[in-house]
């Protein structure tokens, strides 16, 4: 298993890139979801405003 | 200064020389910036040597390099004037508005401009070469390069211009769009004076130098005109 | 995705749309990793000259090649946007770019991190690793210019010239640094010239899919909210807002 983890030495070199890698996915995934969460919000301001407006 | 009422009648010839005319014109009369810009490519290759000191071995190797990077980076920041004053003013309205080919305009206006910016620096150039320890041959062929790459620097970096026309951001924005494309002209242009420097033949270099600026010739005055219509709309 | 091509080529069904293929691809890329990462790592054999180190292809081959593939359709997306005013066209670009851009930045740094072990240095100018720096230059420069206009049709356009002006300079680009580099004898960061073992080809195309999967949950989200925001002056949008809670 600590074979495995060593690679033959590389260890740092391989999971580094996959950590890498599995890091900016997981920075990409929470921006995209954190976009979409402001968009929403502010859509829901305007919507809010809006009917503010017409009462 | 609207003369383009008049150039219905012009060959194309005519209407190129008109608006090169009249760039330089306009050119003259701010001698500081097209000074600025000659002392900035001068004061850059001048940094390098005291940032990796006077040995004159590695300096040689390294001048055609540095020499071309400062060109790049001097061109990159003239490019502001090439349509700045022209966009302040509403002559580029104008300019599209008017019957003659935007082409040719555009075409006019890049010469100009490499003529005040892009020629000092190929004149300069063998002066900043001696500092590098430079051979004659390579002198002359780096001149060569020069002249022939500098133009497509000031067509390639016009397309930028016209697209970050009016944007804050200034010169550094035009550079980063800009930059990357003009990666193959530094690479044949201090390609060719590294070639005869290790004795082998620059034709290949300098061809395809010309060939890079022949496509430059043909396609840039026609997508920069496109860019300006999309900035200006 | 073009069944009806016009019906969804308006922001208000394509929206819909999106939002039910996304996780489908979002389940197909975890399981397609899964499936990837396993091969690459227990069933691939350990290789005869570069020992374990040779594994980091499989996440830096897929992610090179899908970094330069995005660029195109990127390109794609943005001239059809500029020539048929079409909206959505350039919304596409603009989700593509970030995405391709992390691509770009990930295949370098893997690179680095395989070129270390293997030659030395962490970086070694050759000339794909070179192209793909270019290449995010160029992402860069888009990303850029769109965020630096403020008028949304202008952004779209302007930045769509320059993704076809890039698109057309790539191949020369490329062409002009493989000569540095063949002339500068730097090393050239090719995997073993004999033929690739079975399972070593299985966990590339697999993790490729995954990596591709990715970008389509990643982009068809990205997109959405692009959208939305683009289109909040819309009656779609206020009905939909009206939906919600």
């Amino acid at each position: 298993m600590s074979e495995f983890f060593a690679m033959n030495g590389y260890a740092f070199y391989v999971w580094g890139s996959y950590g890498l890698a599995l890091l900016i996915f997981i920075i990409e995934i929470a921006m995209v979801r954190h976009k979409r969460k402001i968009t929403l919000q502010q859509l829901r301001l305007m919507r809010d405003a809006g009917e503010e407006g017409q009462e | 200064m609207n003369t383009f009422g008049a150039g219905n009648n012009l060959s194309l010839l005519g209407l190129l020389g008109l608006v090169i005319r009249r760039d330089l014109v306009l050119a003259m009369r701010r001698r500081a910036d097209v000074l600025t810009t000659l002392i900035f490519f001068v004061m850059v290759v001048s940094l390098f040597p005291l940032g990796v000191g006077p040995e004159l071995d590695m300096l040689r190797k390294m001048a055609p390099g540095v020499v071309w990077v400062a060109a790049l980076l001097a061109s990159m920041l003239s490019l502001g004037r090439l349509f700045s004053a022209d966009y302040l003013d509403g002559t580029l309205e104008q300019l599209l508005l008017a019957p003659q080919p935007l082409s040719m305009l555009v075409l006019g206006k890049m010469i100009a401009h490499w003529m005040v910016s892009g020629l000092p620096l190929v004149l300069m150039a063998p002066v900043l070469g001696l500092q590098f320890d430079m051979s004659v041959q390579a002198l002359w062929v780096l001149v060569a390069a020069l002249l022939l790459g500098t133009p497509i620097l000031s067509m390639i970096g016009a397309v930028g211009a016209a697209l970050t026309l009016g944007l804050r951001g200034g010169g550094v924005l035009v550079s980063l769009l800009v930059l990357p494309l003009c990666i193959p002209v530094l690479i044949f242009g201090a390609g060719a004076v590294e070639a005869v420097t290790s004795g082998m033949s620059v034709v290949s270099h300098l061809s395809l130098l010309g060939a890079m600026l022949l496509l430059s010739l043909v396609f840039t005055p026609w997508v920069t005109s496109q860019a300006l219509r999309i900035s200006m709309e | 995705m073009a069944i009806n091509w016009f019906k969804y080529s308006a922001p208000s069904t394509f929206y819909g749309l999106a939002g039910k293929l996304v996780p489908w691809f979002a389940w197909s890329s975890a399981i397609l990793f899964a499936a990837g990462l396993y091969i690459s790592f227990f069933v691939a054999p350990t290789d005869a000259t570069q020992s374990e180190a040779y594994r980091i292809i499989f996440i830096h081959v897929p992610v090179s090649i899908l970094s330069m593939f995005i660029y195109l359709v990127m390109a794609l997306y943005a001239a059809l946007g500029l020539v048929f005013n079409t909206r959505l066209s350039s919304m596409m670009a603009t989700a593509l770019a970030p995405t391709g851009a992390l691509f770009a930045f990930i295949a370098l740094w893997t690179g680095a991190l395989w070129g270390k072990p293997m030659w030395g240095a962490w970086w070694v100018w050759d000339a794909r690793l070179t192209s793909e720096l270019i290449l995010l230059f160029l992402y860069l420069g888009f990303i850029a210019l769109h965020s630096s206009i403020d008028d949304p049709r202008r952004a779209d356009r302007a930045a769509a010239l320059l993704a076809i002006v890039g698109s057309v300079n790539v191949p020369i680009i490329y062409f002009s640094v493989k000569w540095w580099n063949t002339l500068h004898q730097g090393a050239t960061i090719k995997f073993t010239g004999t033929s690739m073992h079975v399972a070593m080809q299985q966990g590339l195309w697999l993790m490729m899919l995954a990596c591709w999967a990715y970008v389509f949950a990643i982009t068809l989200t990205r997109v959405r909210s692009i959208i939305l925001e683009r289109e909040r002056n819309t009656q779609w949008v206020s009905d939909l807002m009206g939906e919600r809670s």
